[in-house]
């Protein structure tokens, strides 16, 4: 079963229509990767799915569920799809400890003991055990985008969406965020990523959507979309790509 | 002072609802956001001293028949019960203004955040936005605090004794102005500390979040 089914979804914001019939099928354990220039649609669209922007037209299916329909609770949408966001968006106020508890605490329900036990494990995992008690700003960038993808998964989500996570990062420091999305990848879990980073999407992908102008131009395996698009704006954005020495 | 202290911790939490009902999205409550604008364009625009007028003299005189005893409300001089309702009326609308511009300035993208890990609307002010957002506004609430203190000798003009009306008194009956200068003394003895206090309060909260304000 697919874990992921958009139908014909469209987005306007004003006049300017930012999505004009997207179809996109993620089955679960699939990770699929975004690519196009900015403004082809690609954030817009991780947006739709998290129900952050209404949408105008069209369905979304959440494990064979409609999330579009209306009576929905957007809520509960919510906590199953995780987002990170390419600005972090961790909340400045709070250590990364409570950054991590409080939606698991707040949206689940969960005692204070039981999310900072699993808040900890996560931490671990990502090599931020000794950062729980630190506020964000005192993190790097890269620290801070793996406590917000700690963050959201926290909540345990069935599908995690990842808008452009690197593209606010040193160069130096894209490596240990990819690291964590890599071995997320490894632990089977569903993933939709808008990306800039072409070797990574090359690498990690199992298919690869190239938005233009917003609709799906071309879909495909990573070898077919990377070595032989059948596109030719596809062809040229890649062209442009490889000439700015990011392929 | 006692006025000042109840009507400070009313104010508070009232202009906070009221920023939030101004912020409350949908049309469903359209009349609600409505009626909260109305609010604070009304009690902004009348002066302080004539709704202290309009209630301390006004309501009393209203004569109203559960009122049994009109000169006294819960034990306490009726002048001064309504002076105090006036002064919360007119320093809600303000202070609701403050908030909300607090609330505004956080960015959009924390409420997003918030959102979109399953937090309702009502939690995502509650933990996430009104707590930056009142960090960010302590200055200008220290402001409307001090005009409130302040303002409270408005209160007297209905007759009530407060520290102002005390000095008059006092003044009138030795010709001597000391009393004045007691006064004022005394309203600097608590905003002066309570403006420090802030200030410290503000400073170690950046200190403890970043690692170095100029340095970064």
């Amino acid at each position: 079963m697919s874990s992921l089914r958009l139908e014909d979804v469209h987005k306007s914001f004003g006049k300017v229509e930012v999505l004009r019939g997207i179809d996109l099928e993620v089955a679960e354990h699939d990770v699929v990767c975004l690519i196009g220039a900015s403004g082809s649609g690609k954030s817009t669209l991780l947006r739709c799915v998290n129900r952050l922007e209404p949408i105008d037209r069209g369905r979304i299916f959440v494990d064979g569920n409609e999330i579009t329909a209306s009576g929905i609770d957007v809520n509960t949408v919510r906590r199953g799809i995780g987002i990170v966001f390419q600005a972090f968006n961790l909340f400045p106020h709070m250590t990364v400890l409570d950054n991590v508890t409080l939606a698991p605490k707040k949206a689940l329900g969960e005692s204070t003991a039981e999310a900072e036990t699993r808040a900890a494990h996560l931490l671990e995992r990502f090599g931020l055990a000794d950062k729980a008690a630190e506020y964000p700003d005192r993190l790097s960038g890269g620290q801070q985008q793996r406590a917000a993808i700690v963050r959201a998964l926290a909540m345990r989500p069935q599908l995690l969406l990842l808008d452009e996570v690197t593209s606010a990062l040193d160069p130096e420091l894209v490596g240990e965020v990819l690291d964590v999305i890599r071995e997320l990848a490894a632990g089977d879990m569903t993933m939709v990523i808008a990306t800039h980073e072409m070797s990574f999407a090359r690498e990690i992908a199992r298919q690869v959507c190239f938005l233009d102008e917003g609709i799906i131009l071309e879909q495909g395996t990573p070898d077919q979309i990377f070595t032989s698009p059948s596109q030719p704006r596809t062809q040229q954005f890649l062209d442009r790509i490889i000439r700015a020495g990011r392929l | 002072m006692k006025i000042f202290c109840i009507a400070e911790v009313v104010i508070l939490f009232t202009a906070l609802g009221l920023a939030v009902i101004r912020g409350l999205p949908g049309p469903v409550f359209f009349p609600l956001r409505l009626l909260a604008i109305v609010y604070s364009d009304v009690f902004r625009g009348i002066p302080t001293i004539l709704l202290v007028y309009l209630l301390g003299f006004g309501i009393p005189a209203l004569g109203l028949a559960y009122v049994s005893e009109p000169e006294l409300l819960w034990g306490v001089p009726a002048e001064m019960v309504w002076g105090t309702v006036a002064l919360i009326l007119v320093y809600t609308a303000y202070v609701s203004e403050v908030y909300r511009a607090g609330i505004e300035s956080v960015h959009q993208s924390q409420n997003a955040a918030a959102r979109s890990l399953g937090l309702t609307h009502g939690q995502s002010l509650r933990y996430v936005v009104v707590p930056q957002a009142v960090r960010r506004v302590i200055p200008p609430l220290l402001n409307d605090f001090i005009g409130l203190q302040k303002d409270t000798a408005l209160v007297a003009l209905i007759g009530v004794v407060e520290a102002f009306r005390q000095s008059q008194i006092d003044s009138a009956a030795t010709f001597n102005f000391t009393p004045y200068l007691a006064t004022a003394l005394m309203f600097l003895l608590v905003t002066i500390p309570l403006t420090r206090l802030t200030d410290y309060l503000i400073e170690r909260d950046r200190r403890r979040r970043q690692t170095g304000a100029i340095a970064i």
